[in-house]
């Protein structure tokens, strides 16, 4: 009885399309946001902000994008690490050629330069389906970053192949990258980054790029023969997820570790994400939030755990039965939720429509 | 077969046979001289018939005769060897689905092609997709034509919706749906398309007596006040020889007869290959 | 200009000059190819048998090595080594069976996949929480002195290796063409309901495949373990076996070894003739660019079937 649509009736179609159509969810939406917002510069400390927020934030964009590809549009892709590393090393190369672009502008033209990439590497999802694009995939993964690891212009021919990221300020001197940058500067701006990007992507998911997206993945014949044109769709969702990813590779690289490295970006991180959007859930956008929230806090509660039960050489030992415990938690989604944490929450929202009764 | 039902199919018939003469007009489409093989199996050759703009065209054949292919070649999927198409007067070297689509052709499956993971309303929805012009920029920002043009469509989708009574099943996703209603809603996104020719392919197969004829109402009633043209493959006789104002018959790849449902009964060849069997 | 001639020319001039340096080079590459090779008939035997595209069969190479190896460090005999880590390799193939592909049986290719990258990640962690992610030295006493035929150089170690791929390639072609089992298999592979109509039991042959390909997976495990030392590095080098696939194709036994000594010689040719022009290292993504080309031009691969999609 807690959470219920009686008695919320809807006048105009406008109301029945709108993102939160009950005024629970409307509450609960701001509630988050609040929280985000403003409880959450207020009171986090340095290490939740900078350890746990970013970093959560921004594999919540690169699940998105991954989501609007592989969930949304049916294209399972094992090249998010090299996306994410080709925004970084557009970042990087934009803000050093134009030391005055200012950062929005940055990152935009970094995830529109990993746009074009992944259009590039999307290519052959015109001709293979599945697991033949996964592989087509793994070529952009493993390209991608030996060509910024070995050709030295990516790096300014650096010596070191480790480069920090040029500061960059908001507005004014709010620095949101570079050593002068406060924790709650860089968080806020992530935030706020992630937030509008991920309502745009919710946005497109409910029209109709969403629509010829999951059609294409549901059955491309009957797609095709309402007019939806295979090309363009696939090659879409390739393009918007890609800018996805390379804006998240951006932000980890200059909000988050301030170091360019192509490392950083390795086919785990391909993994990982792809094991957000499994666990969060196929095809819907907070579940890309509570995937990234499940795998970003889960090595740091087993390394705690472990610590705390006095294991010594514990850090190996956690990353192994992370390890294990993805993969065990993957093949469990998959077999009972395919569709992830997002099912569930909504299940439990379900149960709250009824109770206290048992019907 | 209850007596009742007989009357209503013929009631709706007499009611439509009148009306409806005087809407059939000039020829909208012409297949000419197709054929269709794939490796060694000649699926449809040489088969040559037209359908008239306002008409309910019947394709009927015993199983393997090449009716799906038919369609397939009409709406182009399948690429035929030989053979061309008179599309409004206009001569069409070859078909292709997203050509199909935008000259107002629109088709449902003997096995039913829905996007199940989609709610009905989105899969109807889907079917306006080439009516929609706004930008993705637009539609990520909710703003300007995307925003005009989402409410504008989802007007005329709850009409289509109120008219084939889905109302109920609007936001379940299809996939749960049972066989009837995931017809139902497969005709609904054709439909959508708003379509000047429809092109279904069994509609009726699989369905129980009340739902077949739920589904000859519409798609008389689809053909009456919307004006479009269907064509329309289906084994039940006696909804081809109700509904139907012209029949082709095809055998083995071949056109066997083309006429009138009354012709086509009566025509030694046909009911050797094939009402003879059912007639006996 | 000067920088394309360079890139274009220069290595074909090298490779012109000195025959005999790239014959060697060349047989290295196929050696190592032959290596892919059994990495990617544990994929295809898993591919024909349940359509299952089994993304795990790295780990499963890694899982089989490190058993092995460990069996040994615990001063176990070289046969009884073996025996423990077919024993493991069995109960894996029974536990996969029963846990992931049954529960999942009838779900899309590409969830059965994912589930398969789960196993992967699975198995990885296992293994390397049982037995650490140190690198292990493993020797089986195959000899890795250097033959000389003429003016060339051969490892006497790839030879080897060569000539176990061939037997395990006959015996398993043996097995399948004569056996019972192998009928049975060939029948599930071309169509499981045909194959359960007529009263083959579906879970036991995904069993015995999967067993199959665990074995494989051990012998591939041993080899690249004797070359590289076992550590969770092969598990990546497996990876390798994915772009081999779709150059010979997901269905075809000659086809996993055609594209294994491609891409073995492929990769190491331009490794050694073109690598120093570009930086180096080219090797770690000569192979999947290769087979992103050749999805272009040929998605099904050289041995492939063609794949004919109908409405």
């Amino acid at each position: 009885m807690i959470y219920r649509e009686t008695g919320q009736f809807k006048a105009s179609y406008a109301a029945d399309q709108a993102i939160f159509r009950l005024v629970e969810d409307r509450i609960g939406m701001g509630a988050i946001l609040f929280l985000a917002f403003v409880v959450m510069p207020l009171v986090g400390s340095q290490y939740w902000l900078e350890t746990i927020m970013l970093p959560f934030l921004i594999y919540s964009l690169a699940a998105i994008g991954l989501n609007l590809l592989t969930g949304y549009a049916g294209q399972l892709s094992l090249g998010t690490g090299g996306f994410m590393a080709c925004g970084a090393f557009s970042a990087y190369k934009l803000a050093t050629a134009f030391p005055d672009l200012h950062v929005l502008l940055v990152l935009v033209l970094a995830g529109s330069i990993t746009a074009a990439v992944g259009i590039l590497f999307g290519l052959p999802s015109l001709r293979i389906k599945g697991f033949y694009l996964a592989v087509a995939t793994l070529a952009a993964q493993f390209f991608l970053l030996w060509l910024f690891n070995r050709v030295p212009w990516f790096t300014n021919y650096s010596s070191s192949g480790v480069i920090s990221a040029p500061p960059l300020a908001i507005f004014g001197d709010i620095w949101v990258t570079g050593f002068e940058a406060t924790p709650v500067a860089k968080y806020l701006f992530t935030l706020s980054l992630v937030s509008i990007l991920a309502l745009a992507a919710k946005n497109m998911t409910r029209l109709k790029i969403g629509r010829a997206w999951m059609a294409i993945r549901d059955m491309d014949i009957a797609a095709e023969i309402i007019g939806i044109r295979p090309m363009t769709t696939k090659l879409s969702a390739f393009a918007i997820s890609s800018f996805y990813c390379g804006i998240a590779g951006a932000l980890w690289a200059f909000v988050y570790t301030g170091a360019v490295e192509a490392l950083a970006f390795e086919i785990n991180v391909s993994f990982r994400v792809l094991f957000m959007i499994i666990i969060g859930g196929l095809g819907t956008i907070c579940g890309s939030f509570m995937g990234a929230a499940f795998i970003v806090l889960l090595p740091i509660f087993l390394n705690n755990t472990l610590l705390a039960l006095g294991l010594a050489e514990a850090v190996a030992l956690a990353s192994h039965l992370e390890a294990m415990i993805m993969g065990a938690l993957i093949i469990f989604f998959l077999i009972v939720e395919p569709h992830g944490l997002a099912r569930l929450w909504q299940i439990l929202k379900e149960k709250l429509r009824r109770w206290p009764f048992p019907y | 077969m209850t007596t009742a039902a007989t009357d209503l199919r013929l009631d709706s018939r007499q009611a439509a046979t009148g009306r409806r003469q005087r809407r059939i007009g000039g020829v909208l489409l012409a297949v000419e001289n197709v054929s269709l093989r794939f490796g060694g199996v000649q699926a449809l050759s040489g088969v040559s018939f037209d359908v008239r703009q306002g008409e309910i065209r019947a394709i009927i054949g015993p199983n393997g005769a090449g009716k799906s292919s038919m369609l397939n070649v009409i709406n182009g999927f399948y690429q035929p060897q030989e053979g061309s198409f008179v599309w409004k007067g206009e001569r069409l070297a070859r078909m292709r689905p997203h050509l199909a689509a935008t000259l107002g052709i629109a088709r449902t499956f003997q096995n039913i092609a829905l996007f199940k993971g989609m709610t009905t309303l989105d899969n109807i929805m889907t079917g306006r997709i080439l009516k929609m012009r706004a930008s993705f920029l637009e539609q990520a920002l909710w703003w300007g034509r995307a925003r005009r043009e989402e409410l504008a469509h989802r007007a005329f989708v709850e009409r289509i919706i109120d008219f084939l009574e889905i109302q109920h099943i609007r936001h379940t996703p299809v996939g749960k749906l049972p066989y009837g209603l995931q017809k139902r809603v497969e005709l609904a996104r054709a439909l959508a398309m708003e379509p000047e020719l429809l092109l279904l392919d069994e509609p009726m197969a699989g369905m129980n007596l009340e739902e077949k004829e739920d589904m000859c109402r519409f798609i008389l009633d689809v053909n009456e006040e919307f004006g479009t043209t269907v064509v329309l493959i289906e084994h039940d006789m006696g909804v081809v020889m109700d509904i139907s104002d012209r029949v082709v018959v095809l055998d083995y790849g071949k056109l066997l007869a083309d006429g009138t449902p009354d012709e086509v009964r009566n025509d030694p060849r046909v009911i050797e290959a094939y009402l003879g069997l059912v007639h006996d | 200009m000067e920088t394309l001639e360079h890139i274009l020319l220069q290595p074909f001039r090298s490779i012109a000059e000195t025959p005999m340096f790239f014959l060697e080079v060349l047989i290295g590459g196929l050696m190592s190819g032959v290596m892919y090779a059994l990495v990617a008939l544990g994929f295809v035997l898993i591919f024909k048998a349940s359509g299952v595209f089994n993304f795990a069969q790295g780990a499963m190479v890694l899982f089989a090595a490190l058993f092995f190896v460990g069996f040994l460090e615990l001063g176990w005999p070289v046969w009884l080594a073996v025996a423990g880590s077919v024993v493991v390799m069995v109960a894996l193939a029974f536990a996969i069976e029963r846990v992931v592909l049954r529960p999942l049986v009838n779900q899309p290719p590409i969830i059965l996949f994912m589930a398969t990258i789960g196993i992967t990640f699975f198995l990885d962690g296992f293994g390397q929480t049982i037995w650490g992610s140190d690198v292990r030295r493993l020797d089986v006493g195959i000899p890795t002195t250097p033959l000389i035929v003429g003016d060339l150089y051969i490892n006497q170690f790839d030879l080897f290796a060569a000539v176990i791929c061939g037997l395990l390639v006959t015996v398993l072609a043996l097995f399948f063409q004569f056996t019972p089992t192998g009928r049975a298999l060939r029948a599930v592979a071309d169509d499981h309901q045909a194959a359960m109509s007529v009263g083959i039991p579906l879970n036991v042959i995904w069993t015995i495949v999967w067993s199959v390909a665990g074995l494989v997976g051990l012998v591939a495990g041993v080899m690249w373990g004797s070359k590289l030392g076992v550590q969770f590095n092969l598990s990546l080098i497996a990876l390798k076996a994915l772009p081999v696939l779709i150059l010979g194709g997901f269905t075809s036994v000659p086809g996993a070894i055609v594209g294994g000594l491609l891409v073995g010689a492929g990769e190491k040719v331009a490794e050694v003739f073109w690598g120093p022009l570009v930086g180096g290292a080219v090797e770690d993504w000569f192979a999947y660019v290769l087979a992103l080309l050749f999805l272009l031009v040929r998605p099904q691969g050289l041995f492939g079937e063609r794949i004919i999609e109908r409405v």
